[in-house]
């Protein structure tokens, strides 16, 4: 009986041709793939999420907001400093970056329309979006640091403000150019100069998209390190404001503490991971909450 | 009275003139256009820094710079060409093992995805391309490196050995999983969300209709993929691909945990190597004179490479169709 049915369904594919049978497998094979492909994505993303959980989660104590990073072989110790330090260094790069790129931004949505220069400028500001984030060091290094001879903290905050300014012209352009022109015309009417069209109209009604955008920046340089290894260094004393001297930071003292022979340095790098990763998925997860909720 | 009229209409015309407001407005103008030049000055600053940093070194060696296999900080002889081809490499490995994988995941995401999933899953990808890439680093080294050296390099070193070819590519004298292969994989899982989520936006904005005519006439979901979404989309998909290609050539602080940073050039993946990035991560900051213009040397190299790669990639992505 069985045989039977199997002779039959061999039977029934060879009259149906071996087209549709390679259709089926094709589209099986395109199936099965896609998902687990997207399947191996998200493990790999909840791996790394609850390997620092684990890892990093017995390292948060109270110590570790109130100390200062501990020295080779002194036990104990936190990341007070390099927390200080990251968060100084990165909110002032936004500093710098924010007014250039909302300004250039303007320009490309508002004033450059279909010229040359607009054209330019957005191109390399694209280039600029995805260029290796070590030559960003580098350049910092070889225009900040080489002259002045010596690592500070405006440094690496410059670095990290570059790093920052094409995330910043990219949004902002973008939501600026979801403002219906009807608005701008309605200002224009009013009498309004150009000026007062973008501050009054334009902005406000991107300011959810522009803030989205900031924020996004935000949690791109915050987990940098590359860049801040030659520009803003490390160093392991109480963070000082005055930022002419080397700064300690988050990405550096893991970067240090990760691979060093210290099981406390080790714990505190796992730690310090947990906090930045933490920190950049809010960031991200609020920016986008932002968007969607316009 | 014609006259007075007059005369208080040009005091008019005056008064507002003086107490004009919006004077501000070419000065906006004026500010907006040179904060768009900044972006122009950076991108230049950035080339000629690299150009002037590396210029001792080019002089010094010239064309050995880039062919040079010696990386001697005793003599001061510095030879680019492990990193280069470290470099080369890795990014060769990652795009074999990512571009697949991103594709895979971006056409689950538009088209086999049920509605309430696609949200969720989505996001999930775009998180794991905000991961900073030093937790990668982390991971690679102390997670994957072990699992991949257990599991993988001492089997497959057993395998290949004495084999004429592959026992030359794939085996490895110290299986300690560091090395180009693992670094190449690292990668790989960093490219993949990001080529991932710009495939997926870019086959979002194929119309429906196209689509769904293709289903109606009986099409599967390969064939839809293989003669509407490709053919709609295919330039821009190998832009994001190229955009993927200039990260994975320039990513520094993953590479640099899982390499093992050696100088010399090995015919083996699963060999220790190094690439630009992480050679100038990891020996910058103790270098002097010569090796260090030879570090923004090898950095001068990265630079023209992902540009011309960035250049590209971007042409690609600005000629997706607009409907």
């Amino acid at each position: 009986m069985s045989d039977t049915t199997a002779t039959a369904g061999l039977q029934g594919q060879v009259k149906w041709g071996r087209v549709r049978q390679s259709r089926r497998v094709s589209d099986k094979v395109l199936r099965v793939f896609a998902t687990a492909s997207t399947m191996v994505a998200v493990f790999v993303l909840f791996w790394i999420l609850g390997m620092l959980i684990w890892k990093g989660g017995q390292g948060i104590s109270l110590d570790l907001f109130t100390k200062i990073t501990p020295g080779p072989g002194t036990a104990g110790g936190g990341l007070l400093n390099a927390i200080v330090g990251s968060i100084v260094l990165t909110f002032l790069g936004i500093a710098i970056a924010t007014p250039i790129g909302v300004m250039a931004g303007t320009y490309l949505a508002e004033y450059g329309k279909g010229s040359r220069l607009a054209d330019l400028v957005r191109f390399i500001n694209d280039i600029l979006l995805s260029a290796p984030s070590i030559l960003i060091g580098l350049f910092v290094y070889v225009i900040l640091v080489m002259p002045f001879r010596g690592y500070s903290g405006w440094a690496g905050s410059v670095a990290l403000a570059i790093i920052a300014l094409p995330v910043i012209v990219r949004t902002t352009e973008d939501m600026l150019r979801l403002v219906p022109n009807s608005l701008r015309e309605a200002g224009a009417a009013l009498g309004a100069p150009t000026s007062v069209v973008i501050r009054q109209i334009s902005w406000r009604a991107a300011k959810a998209g522009i803030v989205t955008g900031i924020l996004l920046a935000l949690a791109r340089i915050a987990g940098e390190t590359a860049p801040l290894l030659f520009t803003a260094l490390n160093n392991s004393f109480w963070f000082n404001w005055n930022l002419t001297g080397g700064i300690s930071n988050l990405p550096v003292t893991i970067y240090a503490f990760a691979s060093a022979p210290y099981d406390n340095w080790q714990q505190l790098a796992w730690a310090g991971a947990l906090l930045i990763t933490g920190a950049i998925l809010a960031l991200s997860i609020g920016a986008r909450s932002l968007l969607n909720r316009k | 009275m014609v006259a007075v009229y007059e005369r208080s209409y040009q005091n008019a015309t005056k008064v507002t003139r003086k107490a004009n407001p919006f004077g501000f407005d070419p000065i906006f103008a004026a500010l907006s256009k040179a904060a768009a030049i900044t972006v122009l000055v950076l991108l230049a600053g950035i080339m000629a820094s690299m150009i002037y940093g590396g210029w001792p070194a080019f002089r010094e060696f010239g064309l050995g710079f880039l062919t040079g296999t010696q990386w001697d900080t005793m003599n001061d002889r510095y030879g680019g060409l492990p990193a280069i081809i470290g470099t080369l490499s890795t990014a060769l490995i990652a795009m074999m093992i990512g571009v697949p994988l991103s594709l895979g995941t971006a056409i689950y995401l538009t088209q086999l995805a049920p509605a309430w999933f696609k949200r969720p899953v989505g996001t999930a990808v775009e998180l794991l391309a905000a991961v900073p890439s030093i937790i990668y680093g982390m991971w690679g080294l102390f997670v994957f490196v072990p699992l991949f050296a257990a599991y993988f390099q001492v089997p497959v070193s057993q395998v290949v050995e004495g084999m004429p070819i592959l026992g030359t590519i794939l085996y490895a004298r110290s299986p300690s999983g560091l090395g180009i292969l693992s670094a190449g994989i690292i990668l790989a899982f960093m490219i993949v969300p990001f080529i991932a989520s710009l495939t997926r936006d870019m086959l979002d904005q194929i119309p429906t209709v196209l689509r769904e005519s293709a289903y109606g006439i009986g099409c599967t979901t390969w064939e839809v993929v293989r003669h509407v979404l490709l053919p709609q989309a295919g330039v821009s998909i190998v832009g994001a691909i190229m955009l993927g290609l200039g990260r994975a050539l320039g990513e520094t602080m993953a590479v640099t945990f899982v390499i093992g940073n050696a100088n010399r050039l090995s015919a083996s993946i699963m060999d220790p190597g190094s690439t630009i990035a992480s050679r100038i991560a990891s020996e910058f900051n103790e270098a002097l004179g010569m090796q260090m213009n030879a570090l923004i040397g090898l950095g001068c190299v990265l630079f023209f490479v992902t540009f011309v790669v960035l250049v590209i990639a971007r042409i690609l992505v600005s000629r997706v169709k607009q409907y």
